[in-house]
């Protein structure tokens, strides 16, 4: 087997993968970037609405800072996330943004003067003043205070990663494309790099590295609807739980966005409703202002998801042969907005669904859209469980996210992280010297031949078509693990996917497995996904409250009491489940647990006593 | 009336000793809003999982799935089967290397392209954390987003006469990226530097001016008016090279 050695080792190089490898870059490692796809179509070019930072610069901005951004944050995440992480976060990322401009990014400027703008579908007026223009200005995103997403037009990922990969290429850090990696290579204590498989030829390479990281982003696609790329399998989170090792944090906290398009699950971006689109049901009426008086279409999305599933419950949803769905109303933002500041879902609208914004409403239903779990790491990005594994972006539960991220800020922490992990493992990568156990390594590449190989000779078996065996999964998440769980169901779902693990162990190739092959990639990873699966709803089942995203209908009230904590779920080697652990949610709480102002819910307080038993 | 599609695709692995280049016939009822993303799944799914394309975002914004479609370069997840015939017929882009089947290799010649004009910011500037942002016209901002919207998809190139016949070509891709840097009052490379990069036969001159790039780019990137522009541009920089009293 062909053996590289590097310093630095991002498995990913989307814009946390590429970000952290920039600072090693800059530092003078060696380091090299791998990916499923070329870097600039790793997902996080189709992010759209943009990321947060408060800057301040726009006149619905003005008085915005740290603190509020702080604020925002931690209601978000329903008082979920490590506050510590939080903190570092929300004072980093305006830097950010301004580091991204010095590389290039063209982001939107404040252009002073009288401007409309709509909420609610009403017009108001703004004035941007003068001594702001030409800085980098924002929009209102869901679930926050002030106006602090910064965008470019909107193709803010695009722009971003673009730039991110421009600036890669300047500092000569290699990214080897149409790459999966397979397994981490460890010594039970050491992480050592990672066995990877070519995707275009199917070998198996071993990189062998001083520092690894994890950047692989979102799992969304265990879910048969969801938002994310295609290429969104989890396959970072899979090898880091298969170590026995590294827990997942959180992997229950699952969330979905209120406008994925139907039937394609495209996402259209939060933009249409921060800047004014609002939703309706099968009469055409609005209704989110019902539920939320003060927020209406703009409360964070786990509230909206919520209520649009709650309303179509009720009966007003617009009965299609995709299933149920509501309307997103964009017509009174006018032609000219809509086809310039809203042209990706101009765009989208026509080429995916055949329709015109402009004159037509847009099918829309919440979708799975992104993962607050991942691999746990602490505040620097090390990761629990071995030394020199690093992990950064959607796959990383750091965790300034808790049960429920907000719009705008995981592009921003794609960013702010990577530039935090990156460094801390450039300060690692020059105070440390790890020896390569050469029988160790060897064990590891046999046994992932030996995997592969047990495929590639028993084509045309008897055994599970992998296909089927994932749509299995697909059913199972879809009525345990959405919007709405419940113990009853999650019970069930969790027994039906430890049958569905056992039949993803056991999967025949159809087709020969050679090179490219899509079937044998599936095959490959397909049990890694179901443990995942397992992993959300195993912690979802025993999670007896609701928090953020994670809504039980037997559980309505959070309960600071007893779950102010963050699951962390072990795959040990042979096991049938995870292992849960549980660690308090927050080092420190700057903001003592309350009512987030939207989203209503009764609250169990830390200091109420137990029922007596 | 659902219509019954057959379509004929292109099927060659490169890593399989005995595979050979053919077409392979499928056929699938239509559905509502189908895309050949979602034709393309569903006969892998269902039919034939050896079937090698690229998808990924499958919402036209990461270029991964340009084939040829009756003929003309294209995103395969942006086109609705709607707007064809029941006879599809997929090839993939001509000029990249293949990987399998409809899948090429653009990424490499992308990366390859982009380090060629160095797409990046030229600076001596140093960031400095601590101040703010360097101010920019909005206006200008936008102009340079629009000329930053080119997904690499390389339809373009895979339609241009001129990338056929020479294969170090930029082609309209990377003559449009050059492009985005000349506008972008960032970088600081003079127009001689730019000269260097794009004033000849692999560049602005290699270009033959017929267009089919600007016809086939899914973002319609203003290819035309960016061709024009540099040409212009180039040809009076040529023009003082020779005659050094033009300014
Ligand atoms: C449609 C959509 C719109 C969004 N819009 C916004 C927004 O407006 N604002 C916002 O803040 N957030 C948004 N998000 C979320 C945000 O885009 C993502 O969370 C973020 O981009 C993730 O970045 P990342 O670097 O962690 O991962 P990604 O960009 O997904 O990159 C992952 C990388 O890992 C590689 N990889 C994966 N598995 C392997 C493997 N096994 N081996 C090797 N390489 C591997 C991939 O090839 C890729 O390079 C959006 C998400 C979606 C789905
Ligand atoms: S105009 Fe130039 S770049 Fe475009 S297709 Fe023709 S030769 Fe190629
Ligand atoms: S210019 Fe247009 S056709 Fe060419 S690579 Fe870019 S997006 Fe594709
Ligand atoms: S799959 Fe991304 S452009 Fe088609």
């Amino acid at each position: 087997m062909q053996t590289i050695f590097t310093d630095g080792l991002c498995i990913g190089a989307g814009l946390a993968g590429e970000r952290a490898a920039l600072e090693m870059a800059e530092a003078g490692f060696e380091v090299i970037c791998l990916s499923l796809v070329p870097a600039r179509r790793s997902h996080s070019v189709a992010a759209q609405g943009g990321m947060q930072a408060a800057l301040g610069n726009c006149a619905m901005g003005e008085g915005d800072c740290p603190d509020v951004h702080f604020e925002d944050t931690v209601k978000g995440s329903d008082w979920g996330c490590d506050q510590e992480v939080a903190r570092t976060f929300v004072d980093t990322a305006p830097v950010e943004m301004r580091r991204l401009a010095h590389w290039g990014v063209p982001w939107n400027r404040v252009v002073p003067g009288p401007k409309t703008y709509y909420k609610g579908g009403k017009a108001f007026e703004k004035v941007e003043a003068e001594e702001k223009s030409g800085l980098i200005n924002a929009r209102a995103f869901g679930g926050t205070a002030k106006w602090r997403t910064c965008f470019a037009s909107d193709g803010t990922g695009h722009a971003v990663l673009y730039t991110m990969d421009n600036r890669a290429a300047q500092l000569g850090v290699t990214v080897v494309d149409r790459t999966e990696a397979i397994a981490l290579i460890h010594d039970g204590e050491n992480c050592l790099g990672a066995i990877v498989r070519c995707l275009r030829t199917g070998e198996l390479v071993t990189y062998l590295a001083r520092a690894t990281m994890i950047a692989t982003g979102g799992f969304g696609r265990i879910y048969r609807n969801s938002t994310n790329a295609v290429i969104n399998d989890g396959g970072g989170c899979i090898i880091a739980q298969d170590t026995g090792l590294v827990p997942l944090g959180n992997m229950e906290a699952v969330q979905f966005h209120p406008t994925g398009i139907v039937p394609s699950d495209i996402l259209v971006t939060e933009g249409c409703r921060g800047d004014g689109g609002t939703l309706l049901d099968k009469d055409q009426q609005r209704f989110m202002h019902e539920y939320e008086p003060e927020k209406a279409e703009l409360a964070s999305r786990d509230v909206v998801s919520r209520w649009m599933t709650h309303h179509m419950r009720q009966g007003k949803g617009v009965q299609s042969p995709y299933g149920e769905h509501l309307w997103l109303d964009i017509r009174h933002l006018g032609e000219e907005h809509i086809r310039t500041k809203l042209r990706e879902v101009d765009e989208i609208c026509q080429s995916f669904l055949g329709v015109d914004p402009v004159d037509s409403l847009i099918a829309v239903r919440p979708t799975q859209h992104y993962s607050m779990g991942g691999v746990r790491t602490d505040g620097t990005g090390a990761a629990y469980g071995l030394k020199g594994l690093f992990s950064a972006g959607e796959a990383c539960c750091w965790d300034m996210h808790g049960f429920n991220r907000l719009g705008g800020n995981s592009l921003a922490e794609t960013v702010v992280a990577g530039g935090i992990v990156g460094k801390t493992m450039a300060e690692f990568l020059a105070g440390c010297e790890v020896s390569f156990p050469t029988a160790t390594i060897r064990d590891i590449e046999k046994r992932e031949q030996e995997r592969m190989d047990g495929l590639l000779s028993n084509v045309g078996g008897d055994g599970e078509d992998a296909f089927q065996v994932r749509e299995a999964m697909f059913d199972v998440l879809d009525y345990a693990a959405g919007i709405y769980r419940n113990g009853t169901d999650l019970e069930r779902g969790v027994a039906e996917l430890q049958e569905i693990h056992q039949r993803s162990l056991n999967v025949s190739l159809k087709s020969n497995g050679l090179g490219a092959n899509p079937e044998i990639a599936l095959a490959l990873k397909l049990p890694g996904m179901v443990r995942l699966a397992l992993s959300v709803t195993y912690g979802a089942l025993m999670r007896t409250e609701s928090r953020g995203s994670h809504t039980r209908e037997d559980h309505p009230e959070r309960n600071d009491r007893d779950w102010l904590n963050r699951t962390l779920a072990y795959w040990k080697p042979g096991a049938e489940l995870p292992l849960l652990e549980y660690e308090p949610a927050s080092p420190s709480m700057a903001i003592p647990p309350g009512d987030r102002g939207y989203g209503g819910g009764k609250i169990i307080s830390a200091d109420e006593p137990k029922p007596s038993e | 009336m659902a219509r019954t599609l057959r379509f004929h695709v292109f099927r060659y692995n490169p890593q399989d000793p005995a595979s050979t280049p053919h077409m392979d016939a499928y056929v699938l009822d239509e559905t509502e809003s189908m895309t050949l993303y979602i034709a393309l799944t569903r006969i892998r799914e269902e039919q034939d999982p050896s079937l090698m394309f690229d998808f990924c975002c499958r919402a036209g914004v990461c270029g991964s799935c340009a084939m040829v479609i009756n003929g003309r370069p294209g995103l395969g997840c942006h086109t609705k089967t709607a707007d064809l015939p029941e006879r599809i017929t997929l090839l993939p882009l001509p000029f990249f290397k293949l990987v399998g089947d409809l899948g090429v290799d653009t990424g490499t010649w992308f990366r390859e392209m982009y380090t060629r004009v160095e797409s990046w910011i030229h600076t001596e500037k140093q960031f400095d954390p601590a101040s703010e942002e360097e101010r920019m016209d909005n206006e200008t901002a936008e102009q340079i987003y629009e000329l930053d919207r080119c997904i690499e998809c390389g339809c373009c190139v895979a339609a241009c006469g001129t990338a056929r016949m020479r294969e170090d070509f930029l082609g309209a891709a990377g003559l449009n990226r050059l492009a985005r840097f000349m506008i972008d009052p960032r970088d600081q490379r003079s127009d001689k530097e730019y000269f260097d990069v794009v004033g000849n036969d692999q560049g602005i001159f290699g270009c033959m001016g017929l267009l089919a790039c600007e016809d086939v780019c899914p973002k319609h990137l203003p290819l035309q008016d960016q061709l024009g522009y540099m040409r212009r541009k180039m040809a009076m920089n040529a023009l003082t090279r020779i005659l050094p009293w033009k300014k």
